[in-house]
């Protein structure tokens, strides 16, 4: 009988431990001075260093090594005073000297921990998952392959190699074994390398992309029968490229070992790819032994020493953990759940904040940039943030707000500040768009709308409120939409005797 | 009259007195090198057209009265294990056969910029591993001073163009004495810097933390011109020395070593070392305190295990950094029929391209560095140089430099060794232990052995970043040798002209 | 007794990517269990107490600013590849998998 997803954890404790690289977004290289732009024509980001040409030598870019300690510590790890880069020697193409410059026992940040909070059947509940270390490499070239039948590696006739990103820095992020979530797992995973994502974003040390590869998940996953107190074998699956497939490549897995071990078949310690079709992994190819990767202290590298100095200053620079934040946002501004991952998926709670303390009221600040801004921005395909400064919108809101400026007005006022007509001020100026809140010469409009629509008129009168929309519309229509549709209604009633 | 016979520092000077151009200069050296390198072979390359163009350029320069380096015009032979743009640059191996590199090393760099007019590219054994120039996969450079015997290495053409009047002055590196052990042999000066003193970007790499780039004259005073024409700190090399480089140039100039004291050490003296090389050396020191030195003895006792340590830290070096010549890039590729997967023709290509010599230690450094036997060997030798700093530390607490003979023996014949591997590294005991240190240390051509008539060389060692403390005492001892003898050493050589 | 076999040569002619014909590994261990037994004897001196040197000085925190400056270009990272092909290196087909 095979067992589903319930049925295996119904057995099966689940271990995890997860690995992520990141790379990080410093203009150039680890170790050299090469651009590291993505998608620029291939092989046109190297020099010597990155391409492993004979006689070069590597130098650490700071910025990479501060890059590393802020994640250290937002990760509450233990920064070590000392620190050295280890050569990992194995060969292959896409790896310009045949080793990788990395870290090996003495990493640059250990012993850290990450709180996640997922939703249980009991309700909320926080894990604490724990991170064993924060270490530097470099990343490979890409290669690609081509001819063969089947476009995968095996077919190809022969091999193409980019090496414009090999060496563009690249930070690991090493959580120690994760053991007691249980069914839960798979959320665990998920919101661990979410809430991982959302903190390096803050920082702004790494772009995040996980479709671009610059964040990248190995899952392990290791089963052993409930109570039992043992620790499974494991494998590792890669190629994990959205949050969405952390979760279910770990469920998928947790399936397939369980109905191994169901079967009475042991698991392989192995390497599995991720399929984003199925859902399922499929084995790498088998390593006949295990590999010996001779490591060795980088001879090219002196050490990296920071003193309690430079560490406390990068800890002053450590913004608000995302997920205190995102709390501490919701509740000043009380916003649904929605309303907030809405405001944090288009990266935009940064600018409502500022919006807001420039004075604007929160909700409009909110609206604004989540609604009209982020249309625009749509249609134009750029940020919201590119369009607008915040200073402006918080004009136009104080403006709304005041009452000098209807949401209709304000649309065409956004709209001439990102055609770039001006400031606020200046497009209100060049276009004359102010609300028309004189209210003798709004009646002169409201009694000649009444007199061309006699009838309607004397439904309102009839006790016919919502007729009134019509009359209202031909007094927007007749002041050029420049007046207070409120005011317009609230007069018309009144004239009406229905106020 | 300046010829190719005249000091690096007589050319220098003619040529800024405008007494010879330095295209006449550059011809005559190049005239030179044709008539006797096909008997010694200490080029790969010779780049006659990029040294007159260096040289038209210097003399342009000069006759627009613009103010040049030291050494603008004066030619030079560099070993070819240094990247120079454009140039063919082998590291004496097949596995780089015909690679032209895109960038220059800074040492060269450092030298176009200088004006140094860079006659060509010379021989070594493949990657620097080896102390004869036999592992070379271009064949064997002969000593000038003996057909038959070698001049040794690994930067043995640098040190034979040097000794044969091809060039006044070379370029080298020294691992575990490839500047020292040639220049000793051959009867010239040969400088290993202290680590981190020249920059090693460019250079390729044999063994990292040991390797340094140094210069190869006929007198302390030319090796001292382009020690500080190479020398100095350089952002393209994290272990580059960010400090000033020493003045070696006036402690060359000195003459005086009054009050310096001399520290010989006991384990590289006696047994094992040729009787006509003890005589030398001792002779040497008597020539220094009669100038003024005191001589004391110091004991070094953790440096036999110094030869035994560098053996597994080079070749683990080794094993990575001749790991990229996988044939993916650049030189070699063999084997590559549309068949085979790159793994394969990766392991083709590294069999036809490395030599013997490069492949044994290879494999050593694999086995060195490999889990379960990675304390047990590489870790061991890295403790051993932890000692073996700690023996130099407690030598130089009590004398200003210290002194051995270069190499047990003189030059030794071509082929005596080498099926012989071990024997083959018993001929850097002396000068690996300055290595495991980081120290600098000098070859200086004290005389020749009675029984064999052939150069013996004197190590003068001295304290991290003290380099011109063996300027000193080494311009001090040349010119009491000079004055002693009343002709240089080399005057001695046989004729390369009319030997077979 | 040997501390090196033949079949270790071959494993770590393997690691290194160096083929080797029979007679070679043969050859190659005789010489290498030659060499390893001169060189243990860093061994009797290597006592715990002792810190490893790794590097003869002692120096830290050598980093380069965050700085662009200009690669090489297309034409040069190139010009020594054995084959190339649409402006990459073009190699034998790759066996293995990342």
């Amino acid at each position: 009988m095979t067992l589903n997803y319930k049925g295996a954890t119904e057995k099966y404790e689940p271990t995890l431990g997860l690995e992520v690289h990141v790379e990080l977004n410093t203009n150039s290289k680890m170790f050299c001075s090469c651009a590291t732009e993505f998608g620029a024509a291939p092989n046109t980001q190297t020099c010597p260093v990155c391409l492993g040409l004979p006689g070069a030598l590597p130098v650490v870019n700071g910025k990479a090594i501060e890059s590393t300690i802020l994640i250290g510590l937002a990760l509450n790890c233990s920064i070590a005073p000392y620190s050295r880069f280890a050569r990992k020697n194995y060969f292959y193409p896409d790896m310009p000297k045949n080793f990788q410059t990395s870290q090996y026992d003495e990493p640059i940040c250990v012993e850290g921990y990450l709180d996640v909070e997922i939703e249980t059947d009991e309700g909320p509940k926080v894990f604490r998952v724990e991170i064993e270390r924060v270490h530097m490499e470099e990343d490979t070239g890409k290669s690609l392959h081509v001819g063969g039948s089947t476009g995968r590696i095996h077919g190809a006739e022969y091999s193409l190699l980019d090496y414009n990103r090999a060496g563009i820095p690249l930070v690991e992020i090493v959580t120690k074994i994760i053991p007691g979530t249980g069914k839960y797992a798979p959320q665990v995973a998920r919101a661990y390398v979410t809430q991982l994502r959302d903190i390096l974003r803050s920082l702004g040390v790494s772009d995040v992309k996980m479709e671009q590869g610059s964040l990248r998940c190995d899952a392990n996953v290791s089963l052993a029968p409930i109570g039992s107190g043992l620790l499974g074998t494991r494998s590792e699956t890669k190629n994990v490229n959205s949050l969405r497939s952390v979760e279910r490549a770990l469920t998928g897995e947790i399936e397939r070992q369980a109905n191994r071990l169901e079967a009475g078949e042991r698991i392989i310690q192995e390497t599995r790819h991720f399929l984003e079709e199925s859902g399922l992994t499929r084995p790498g190819r088998s390593k006949e032994q295990a590999e010996d990767y001779r490591y060795f202290p980088e001879p090219d590298l002196v050490p990296v020493t920071p003193d309690a100095k430079w560490i406390e200053e990068l800890r002053a620079k450590l913004p608000e953990n995302p997920a205190d934040r995102r709390k501490r946002l919701q509740k000043e501004w009380n916003v649904p759940d929605s309303e907030m991952t809405s405001l944090i998926n288009a990266e935009l709670v940064d600018v409502v904040e500022e919006t807001i303390k420039l004075g604007a009221e929160p909700t409009r600040a909110r609206t604004w940039w989540l609604g009209e801004i982020s249309r625009l921005a749509n249609e134009k395909e750029v940020a919201p943030t590119s369009l607008i400064t915040t200073v402006f919108v918080a004009e136009i809101i104080a403006l709304i707000t005041s009452g000098d400026l209807t949401d209709k007005l304000a649309r065409q006022v956004v709209e001439g500040v990102v055609n770039g007509e001006g400031s606020p001020a200046e497009v209100i100026e060049k276009r004359g768009l102010k609300v028309v809140s004189d209210d003798s010469a709004l009646m002169v409009a409201i009694e000649a709308a009444i007199a061309a629509q006699p009838d309607t008129a004397e439904r309102i009168r009839g006790g016919n409120i919502p007729a009134a929309g019509a009359l209202i519309g031909a007094v927007m229509k007749a002041t050029g939409g420049q007046a207070d549709a409120a005011k317009v209604r609230e007069l018309l009633l009144k004239h009406l005797g229905q106020g | 009259m300046t010829n190719i016979y005249s000091t690096a520092a007589e050319m220098a000077s003619a040529l800024a007195a405008k007494e010879i151009s330095a295209v006449d200069l550059t011809k005559q050296h190049l005239d030179r090198i044709a008539s006797v390198d096909g008997k010694l072979h200490a080029f790969l390359h010779v780049d006659s057209e990029g040294a007159l163009a260096q040289a038209e350029a210097v003399d342009a320069k000069r006759a627009k009265g613009e103010t040049l380096s030291p050494l603008a015009g004066v030619p030079i032979a560099v070993k070819d294990i240094l990247a120079q743009k454009g140039v063919p640059t082998t590291a004496g191996s097949k596995i780089l056969e015909g690679w032209r590199p895109p960038y220059d090393s800074t040492v060269v760099a450092k030298l176009k910029a200088a004006g140094v007019v860079i006659l060509g590219k010379t021989n070594m054994d493949e990657f620097a591993m080896g102390s004869s120039t036999e592992n070379s996969a271009y064949g064997t450079t002969q000593n000038p001073w003996d057909l038959t015997r070698t001049p040794g290495g690994s930067s043995g053409g640098s040190a034979a163009a040097v000794a044969s009047f091809e060039a006044p002055l070379a370029i080298g590196t020294d691992t575990g004495g490839s500047i020292r052990q040639p220049a000793a042999l051959t009867g010239i000066v040969g400088v290993k810097p202290t680590y981190g003193g020249v920059s090693r970007y460019g250079v390729i790499a044999y063994s990292s933390s040991l390797d340094q780039v140094g210069p190869f004259g006929r007198t302390v005073l030319d090796t001292a011109l382009l020690h500080e024409t190479i020398a100095g700190h350089d952002e393209r090399d994290s272990t580059s020395i960010n400090a000033p480089v020493p003045q070696v140039v006036a402690a060359a100039k000195r003459l005086d070593v009054k009050g310096m004291k001399i520290g010989v050490i006991k384990e590289l003296s006696g047994s094992g070392f040729q009787a006509g090389v003890s005589a030398r050396i001792s002779e040497s020191l008597e020539l220094l305190v009669a100038a003024g030195a005191e001589i004391v003895e110091v004991s070094c006792p953790n440096f036999e295990y110094a030869l035994a340590a560098y053996y597994l830290i080079a070749p683990s070096e080794a094993s990575s950094n001749l790991a990229r010549f996988d044939s993916m890039r650049y030189g070699l590729r063999v084997g590559d029929d549309g068949s085979k997967g790159a793994e394969e023709v990766m392991s083709a290509t590294r069999e036809a391209g490395f030599g013997k010599e490069v492949k044994r230690r290879i494999i050593l450094g694999t086995y060195a560095l490999s889990s379960g036997y990675y304390d047990a060997y590489y870790g061991s030798a890295q403790k051993v140089r932890t000692l073996v700093k700690r023996d130099f530390e407690s030598a130089f607490a009590k004398a200003d430099v210290l002194v051995s003979p270069v190499t047990p023996t003189t030059a030794f014949k071509i082929g005596e060794k080498s099926n012989d591997p071990v024997a083959m590294y018993l001929s850097d005991i002396a000068t690996i232990p300055v290595n495991m240190a980081g120290i600098g240390g000098m070859s200086l051509p004290v005389g020749l052995a009675e029984e064999d008539g052939l150069p013996v060389g004197l190590q003068i060692m001295a304290p991290l970043m003290q380099d011109d403390r063996f300027y000193r005492v080494g311009g001090t001892l040349e010119a009491a040798l000079l004055s002693k003898w009343g002709k240089p050493i080399l005057s001695n050589a046989p004729d390369l002209m009319v030997q077979k | 007794m040997a501390a090196i076999s033949r079949d270790d040569v071959a494993h770590l002619a393997k690691l290194a990517r160096v083929e080797m014909t029979p007679d070679e590994l043969d050859h190659m261990a005789t010489e290498l269990d030659q060499i390893l037994g001169a060189v243990k004897r860093v061994q009797e001196v290597a006592t715990a107490d002792i810190p490893p040197t790794s590097h003869p000085l002692s120096m830290s925190n050598i980093f380069r600013d965050d700085v662009v400056k200009p690669s090489l270009t297309n034409e040069e990272a190139l010009s020594g590849a054995p084959a190339k092909a649409e402006e990459r290196f073009k190699v034998p087909q790759i066996l293995g998998e990342e």
